[in-house]
């Protein structure tokens, strides 16, 4: 906006400050990139070779077969079984990956030489692996004894029951998740400023006040992409639970059919196309929650907005 | 435009002086950041503590409020050992609950603010006295309003520190540390990373809160806020106490060469 104070004079000697006419805008020609687009095209061409190949000329695909058996009801089934595995263990994963976070970050020396060494093991051993010592854990604890070493135990109970391998396939992928889950966490508490902690310790807010209502709660923003990622990637892992044995879930079902017909490339394109509807699905959820933990910290620079007008009138004179 | 007419509560025994001080020692490893600090502030004093970076005048605070441990010496807020409990002629350590409870009554302002980013203005203040003290959360808004309207932010209850300027999350940060109902307010730099047309705002606040009856520790540059406001001042280099006494004088008048040759730097 123009002030009061300049005179035209002053508007004639050059672009007066803040006011005059808008210079038109730039319509230059824009660079070309002819390789860009020779290179879309050999590579759209490619593709498209690819298919016809695959639809037309490739009989080992059986896509009559595949059409056949996308949305039988064992498939779908097994589908919806893989993503109650994902949620169930991605949900343990968090809570128990937050405690150990916290656990590691807190100034007890217990807490954090347990949460050492639980991701010491946890991570550094393969999920497949555990999982199979998950199948195994009622060969291995027959009972449930108390009492005093070398003695005949107060309490014997032997295990009567045994848990269903579903359950022992969540559990196996939880404990295997939380050790990453609880990285994750840490780098995300690390994250904040090291006054949103003093600050909150000064107002009297005990340490696990401070970490609930001040760190964590800013950490999120931090968290949520590579959580993302596990989840996207814990979908995909639950193909390994057949290590349990569990069989019940997509990839198990789809190459048990597979066996059965003798054909497993349709079924295999079969499984593909039911995790790529999930991640796909995932990866929208996850833009939304990432927009919802930006809040307050959209604009971070502090000193912009609302600075300048008490003191204008002084700058000009 | 910023009043604060609440009266302190008026004590009827002799009351102890508010921060006592004696041959203090702070070290981290093999630095000794402070020696032999002794300093008494008296009820509703409001003293300055200037002095380059680096002479130990941040530290200081954070030991009155038990960010930081002391190495040697004995510190007393209100009557009471910070960080220690001395029973039987022994020191012993103190609980972080305790430690929690003194915290409660002392007020801290900090050079960068401080305010919780993913909390609204008025959320930043109310935090504490329901978490902390347990009070009822519509108590707890109603004199937060109160409050923000003091440091002249009624409007921006409901603004997150990110839409706010530096002045005026400075005044919400004072707002939020005295919604605890502090006996003792400790102020870190408060202005040092204010743009300079800011700085007025959050001084005119502190003015005004000295003028209650506030017991004040001030570590500041701003030698104008010190010789008008300040009881005292007390100037630290490198760790020891080079000089105090009254602002006025000091300022006018410093007698050690080391203060002279700082304020010749800053005024």
């Amino acid at each position: 906006m123009a002030s009061a104070g300049h005179t035209d004079r002053a508007a004639q000697a050059t672009v007066p400050p803040g006011g005059g006419d808008d210079a038109p805008l730039i319509r230059a020609i824009p660079l070309r990139h002819p390789w860009r687009n020779t290179f879309a095209v050999i590579v759209l061409l490619l593709f498209a070779g690819f298919l016809y190949d695959a639809f037309f000329l490739r009989t080992e695909y059986h896509w009559d077969q595949f059409g056949k058996y996308l949305f039988d009801a064992r498939v779908s089934q097994a589908a919806m079984n893989t993503l109650i595995i994902t949620v169930l263990s991605m949900v343990s994963a968090i809570v128990l990956g937050v405690i150990l976070a916290v656990m590691r970050l807190s100034p007890n020396p217990v807490f954090k030489s347990i949460s050492w060494v639980y991701l010491w093991v946890f991570r550094g051993t393969p999920v497949y692996v555990q999982l199979v010592f998950w199948g195994l854990l009622f060969t291995l604890y027959k009972s449930f004894r108390v009492g005093l070493p070398f003695q005949t135990p107060w309490v014997d109970i032997p295990f009567s029951f045994s848990i269903d391998v579903f359950w022992l396939a969540v559990i196996g992928l939880a404990l295997n998740e939380a050790s990453y889950m609880a990285e994750i966490v840490r780098a995300g508490i690390l994250s904040v400023d090291r006054g949103q902690e003093e600050a909150a310790t000064a107002l009297g807010m005990s340490w696990s006040q401070t970490m609930r209502r001040i760190v964590i709660p800013q950490s999120m923003r931090i968290i949520i992409p590579p959580t993302g990622n596990e989840v996207i990637s814990m979908l995909k892992t639950t193909s390994l639970v057949i290590a349990v044995p569990y069989s019940f879930e997509l990839y198990g079902r789809t190459r048990d059919i597979a066996v059965s017909i003798f054909d497993p490339i349709p079924l295999l394109l079969v499984a593909c196309a039911w995790y790529l509807l999930f991640t796909s699905i995932l990866m929208i959820g996850q833009h939304f929650l990432e927009k919802r933990f930006a809040r307050g910290l959209t604009m971070t620079d502090m000193t912009k907005p609302d600075v300048v007008e008490p003191q204008s009138k002084a700058d000009h004179e | 435009m910023t009043q604060f007419t609440e009266q302190l509560p008026v004590q009827s025994e002799v009351a102890p002086d508010m921060v006592v001080a004696e041959r203090v020692m702070k070290q981290f490893g093999s630095n000794t950041v402070l020696k032999n600090i002794s300093l008494t502030v008296k009820r509703g004093e409001v003293m300055c503590l200037v002095g380059p970076s680096g002479s130990g005048k941040s530290t200081f605070l954070r030991l009155i409020n038990h960010l930081e441990k002391l190495n040697a010496g004995r510190l007393l807020v209100d009557g009471e050992f910070v960080g220690y409990r001395e029973r039987d002629g022994k020191l012993y350590e103190q609980k972080p609950r305790d430690a929690a409870v003194q915290r409660r009554e002392i007020g801290m302002v900090f050079q960068r603010f401080n305010l919780f980013p993913h909390m609204t203005a008025l959320e930043n203040i109310i935090e504490a006295p329901i978490r902390v003290k347990n009070q009822p959360r519509k108590e707890a808004i109603a004199r937060a309003k109160v409050l923000l309207e003091r440091v002249g932010l009624a409007e921006k209850a409901k603004a997150y520190p990110g839409h706010l300027s530096g002045g005026q999350q400075q005044r919400v940060a004072i707002a939020r540390a005295l919604a605890m109902d502090p006996k003792l307010m400790l102020f870190d730099e408060p202005t040092s990373a204010l743009d300079p047309e800011l700085v007025g705002e959050v001084l005119d606040v502190m003015k005004a809160l000295a003028k209650s009856g506030m017991t004040m520790i001030v570590v500041t540059h701003e030698m104008g806020f010190a010789r008008e406001v300040a009881d005292s001042l007390v100037f630290m280099d490198g760790g020891v106490v080079v000089e105090t006494g009254d602002p006025r004088e000091v300022l006018a008048n410093p007698q050690h060469e080391r203060t002279q040759a700082f304020l010749s730097k800053v005024l």
